[in-house]
């Protein structure tokens, strides 16, 4: 038996990946965002209901490793610290796959004052420099979610009817789509997105899709004009979700019902018990600046920059060999 | 029976499905922004060969299946059964028609072939990737023609009908690939 020791990526990809990371900090020092570092392992843990997560004990208390830092910058921002970016790993449990390892690094910021189309300007400019010698330069793309699944499905996501989705589903060549999304709106939206929609996004660069129905989980603000919308944006690069942004959820009271009702669906689900993050609840109340937020997946733009088809291959040590 | 969780799933598990054993040949995880997650399988059904594409949620689990290839010697056909035996412990096996399938036309007796069983029972056979088969039947060779260009259909000791170079004349002894059907060489007798 050989023993895999050897790195997972080559010489190149930890250099690009130096490079990428060295880029984005120097966006970020121009444009005077704070670098920040907040712990990795808390007392408590998101209630995103298909986010699973890592546990382990502290003095015989449980700790987490965090799913994303986004609950730590909040609590930094409620706190006055002002726009801010870190660079970190991220934990999911369960999540391995040609785009995924259960360890990930994760650029996450946010910026006071800014709004969502605000805050896709922001991520223009730092993707856009990075994929210019790539396939992927072409214009940035934005689509509103209404549109781009009307596009592809032609169905309207905003309003469920189950033999019409059924049929798309079909068309696709999928027949079990019943039996994995049944009556369930949001489920079906995921599931349709993912078949049909997902893999044509970003062809040829950057492309933005915002407002997503407010039925999906998010951490985002509704809609003003229209409470069936979150203000919340994902960015595609080839087919591939690159990050998730939102202009963010302010309202404490509306924050820890949302909380409760991702509990209850944990719970519908008889996904590990969690518990809402009082802290973090805490620092809302006592007040979160109006600011939009995004985390970009730092292994997965690796990806895209060095056409690279698994994540395995731009991590230096993957799961397997970790 | 043991159960995998799709978060196990990788190339060549078995698992039950339809009531069918079935082999997992691709696993893709999908998962769609803060969405549940996917598993989206290519499985082949190892009694009928079709391979189909299913999609589970991720964390479900599936009925794993008792299937195992084991090393078998090819004895005989009886006719209606095809038999075969473990070499170690000469336990036989017999496989019907359906489980032999294809496979029939590369068994000679004493080859060494894969035999699959699922709850112990064969549903498969899978003969060597290179078989070594006399010729039965062909037209007359043309002499002096060593080329191999065009060629001319072989049956063969088993049955299979192979296109042979020219040259190839009854009784002679050939290298067949069984994974495509084709003539390799001669066999160095």
């Amino acid at each position: 038996m050989t023993i895999d020791w050897q790195p997972s990526c080559s010489l190149e990809l930890l250099q690009l990946r130096a490079a990428v990371l060295h880029t984005a900090r120097m966006y970020f020092y121009e444009q005077k965002v704070l670098e920040v570092e907040t712990p990795i392992l808390c007392h408590s843990i998101g209630t995103d209901p298909y986010l699973d997560f890592f546990r382990t004990d502290f003095e015989e208390k449980p700790l987490y490793l965090q799913t994303s830092p986004e609950f730590s910058m909040k609590r930094l921002l409620a706190g006055g610290v002002g726009s801010c970016y870190q660079i970190t790993k991220s934990f999911r449990q369960g999540e391995v796959g040609r785009y995924h390892n259960p360890e990930f690094t994760m650029l996450e910021w946010y910026r006071v004052g800014f709004d969502l189309s605000a805050l896709m300007k922001d991520v223009e400019d730092l993707l856009c420099p990075l994929l210019h010698n790539t396939g992927f330069n072409g214009p940035v793309e934005r689509w509103a979610y209404v549109d781009v699944f009307q596009k592809y499905t032609s169905l309207n996501p905003l309003q469920f009817s189950l033999p019409a989705y059924l049929a798309v589903a079909e068309r696709f060549n999928c027949f079990d789509a019943y039996q994995l999304c049944g009556e369930d709106h949001s489920l079906w939206l995921d599931f349709l997105f993912s078949l049909c929609v997902q893999n044509e996004l970003g062809k040829k660069g950057v492309c933005m899709i915002y407002n997503y129905p407010a039925c999906l989980p998010s951490l985002a603000r509704l809609n003003k004009e229209n409470n069936l919308l979150s203000e919340r944006v994902e960015i595609f690069v080839n087919g591939i979700e690159m990050g998730n942004g939102y202009f963010e959820l302010a309202d404490a009271v509306e924050q820890e019902m949302r909380f409760e009702r991702e509990i209850d669906l944990r719970k519908q689900n008889k996904s590990m018990v969690v518990n809402k993050d009082a802290r973090f609840l805490a620092a809302l109340n006592s007040g979160l600046p109006d600011c939009s937020g995004i985390a970009i997946g730092v292994d997965r733009l690796l990806m895209v920059l060095s056409g690279k088809e698994k994540i395995a291959d731009v991590l230096a040590f993957s799961i397997e060999n970790a | 029976m043991a159960r995998y969780s799709t978060s196990e799933f990788k190339a060549g598990m078995k698992i039950m499905m339809d009531s069918d054993p079935c082999a997992i040949i691709e696993n893709e995880f999908v998962k769609p922004g803060k969405g549940q997650a996917f598993n989206r399988v290519k499985i082949r059904n190892l009694k009928n060969g079709r391979v189909i594409e299913r999609t589970f949620k991720s964390g479900e689990s599936v009925e794993a299946a008792d299937v195992i290839d084991l090393d078998m010697q090819y004895l005989y056909s009886d006719g209606e059964f095809y038999h075969f035996m473990d070499p170690e412990s000469f336990e036989q096996y017999q496989a019907d028609e359906s489980a032999v399938a294809d496979s029939k036309l590369w068994l000679k007796d004493q080859d060494m072939c894969i035999l699959t069983l699922w709850n112990n029972a064969p549903i498969s056979v899978t003969p060597p990737n290179f078989v070594e088969l006399t010729v039965a039947e062909t037209d007359p060779g043309l002499k002096g023609d060593t080329s191999g260009g065009g060629g001319k259909p072989a049956t063969m000791e088993t049955g299979a009908v192979v296109r042979v170079p020219l040259f190839v004349q009854i009784g002679e002894l050939l290298k067949i690939d069984t994974r495509t059907g084709e003539y390799v060489s001669r066999a160095k007798v």
